[in-house]
């Protein structure tokens, strides 16, 4: 044990908590994010000073390409994009994990004790599903693989099977080290699983997918840290993993269902029950022009703005802001409710509004803002479906019966912009947009948006 | 059952522990820059690859810790700066004071 490598390794460990900790909000967040750099450079420079290390030559190289990739990617990207490069990066860390614990087994596979051959295991495991179940996850962001669900026939028995057969070879592993071809059969495997795992998970249900990914890429830094005797992994890939799990937590609990539901129930299928959609049978929807739109909102003293899914897609989030900024200049307050699972990924919503400058402050959680809908003259409903379904208040028999939703059907009116009636992710009816208090302006929520204000008096 | 595993053990649970307290913190609105963050975060694979590449165990070992290093740096600067850039997105209202 190098004292100089340990000792840069705790200050690094140490740097990263403190980090985590700015992230509380978002007045510290940016001086936290300049603590875990130094925390990086820390344990980055301890790394470089060990004794196995005999060039620099491939490091630099490699390092120096990483960066440029990096540096691009993060100049580049657009925030609308930001759901696809999270579940890439999820890929990339996987596939760092899975290499060094590949190369660990390749190299030292006659040596390994049981606890050593049984951390590469499951770092291989976990970086090996890690990687391809976020590319999956990428391709489904993206639209390169088809985002609803896909279900086949004994899809959960057969991924059963295919999850107990690798724990099976991990164990083989861990107890024999020799066993190199099980070692290999595995990582395949593990790919597979990945694909497997994810596969089957529609679009919507992604933030929780996301976040459980973000803490399996933790588990396997934190495995190899186990395989290699080093703490930083150990520490930074617990603080990884337990950030993922708070989230997919969170994110589980704003759809009222458990992790093994998200993970192995095929949601749209419950919503062809005949029951879910009788509700609404017989009632029309109202629409109401863009003009119609701007008079209820001019009208108005105090309007919530509940974005969804659909807002990003429209790209709509400057034209709400502008929208909401004139109607502030009139005297209007507005504010806007961000529903947990709103859009990809946690917190999407409200990197979207950010971006287009919108003040954090007007960015209200469901929880902290859905005692106010009643108070409100107006709910505009921007993209946002089955996270605005009342349904999910009384309906019993709903599949989303349980979730919590945003009030709107309790604002004095309702707005929703939509691009057409086709149903939500679940696949059901959506008795808002037929209440009574509600109006419908469909198209392009961007175009729509854009006409309104316009419109407005 | 060594020394090594167990105080490895006692790091990782104790990690969680603190990791859990103080990202429970974390308010929902900046949940994504949080995944962000932890993406930059996860690229401490690199202090793993980083002793591959350079080591010259045999050609296999260095393409490997190569790709990975690459990898890993991807995710360490790019999740810093993506991160870092969304962090600068989120502002008070002008003369609000909440």
């Amino acid at each position: 044990m190098n004292p100089t490598i340990e000792l840069l390794y705790l200050i690094g460990s140490v740097l990263f908590v403190m980090g985590l900790r700015g992230l509380g909000h978002p007045e510290s967040a940016r001086r936290g994010v300049i603590l875990s750099e130094f925390g990086m450079a820390f344990a980055v420079a301890g790394t470089l000073l060990h004794p196995h290390i005999v060039t620099y030559k491939w490091i630099a190289i490699a390092a120096v390409i990483g960066s440029g990739i990096g540096i691009a990617m993060s100049a580049l990207i657009p925030m609308t994009k930001m759901p696809e490069r999270i579940a890439l990066s999820h890929a990339f860390g996987g596939l760092a994990a899975a290499l060094v614990g590949v190369v660990e087994f390749y190299n030292h596979g006659h040596h390994l004790d049981h606890i050593k051959a049984g951390a590469i295991s499951f770092e291989v495991l976990f970086g090996g599903l890690t990687f391809t179940g976020s590319l999956i996850a990428f391709g489904k962001l993206q639209g390169i693989v088809p985002g609803r669900n896909i279900t086949y026939k004994f899809q959960n028995q057969s991924n059963i099977v295919v999850f107990l057969l690798t724990v099976a070879m991990m164990v083989t592993v861990t107890m024999d080290p020799s066993q190199s071809v099980v070692f290999y059969c595995m990582m395949f495997v593990a790919f597979l699983l990945g694909v497997l795992l994810v596969i089957p998970i529609g679009g919507a249900d992604m933030p929780v997918v996301v976040a459980l990914l973000n803490s399996y890429a933790g588990l396997a830094a934190s495995a190899t840290g186990f395989a290699l005797g080093n703490n930083v992994l150990i520490i930074a890939g617990a603080l990884d993993g337990a950030s993922g799990f708070i989230l997919s937590v969170v994110m589980s609990r704003a759809m009222n269902r458990s992790f093994a539901n998200v993970l192995f129930g095929a949601f749209g299928s419950a919503g062809d029950s005949p029951a879910a959609v009788a509700d609404s049978e017989g009632k029309e929807v109202r629409e109401a022009s863009v003009g119609d739109a701007a008079m209820l909102l001019s009208g108005a003293t105090k309007v919530i703005v509940v974005p969804g899914y659909g807002m990003a897609v429209a790209q709509a989030q400057h034209a709400v802001r502008e929208l909401g900024e004139k109607l502030e200049e009139n005297g209007v307050q507005v504010s806007y409710c961000i529903h947990p699972v709103a859009g990809r990924m946690p917190g999407h919503m409200n990197v979207l509004l950010a971006e287009a400058n919108v003040p954090y402050d007007q960015l209200f959680e469901l929880d902290e803002i859905n005692d106010e809908f009643q108070h409100a003259d107006v709910a505009l409903v921007v993209g946002a479906n089955d996270t605005v379904n009342p349904a999910a208040k009384h309906n019993e028999s709903s599949p989303i019966y349980g979730m919590p939703v945003a009030n709107c059907d309790l604002a004095g009116a309702c707005i929703v912009l939509k691009r057409s009636m086709n149903a939500g992710f679940a696949g059901i009816e959506n008795e808002l947009f037929t209440s009574e208090n509600t109006v419908m302006t469909f198209g392009d929520a961007k175009v729509t948006l854009e006409s309104i204000i316009e419109n407005l008096i | 059952m060594t020394p090594e595993l167990f105080f490895g053990l006692y790091v990782f649970i104790l990690a969680g522990f603190v990791g859990y307290g103080v990202i429970g913190n974390v308010p929902p609105l900046l949940h994504t820059p949080l995944m962000a963050f932890t993406n930059a975060i996860s690229g401490i694979s690199l202090v793993g690859s980083i002793v591959i590449a350079g080591a010259e165990y045999n050609n296999f070992s260095t393409i490997l810790g190569f790709i990975a290093v690459l990898a890993a740096t991807i995710n360490v600067v790019g999740g810093f700066l993506i991160t870092d850039r969304m962090l600068k997105m989120f502002r008070k209202k002008p003369g609000g004071n909440s």
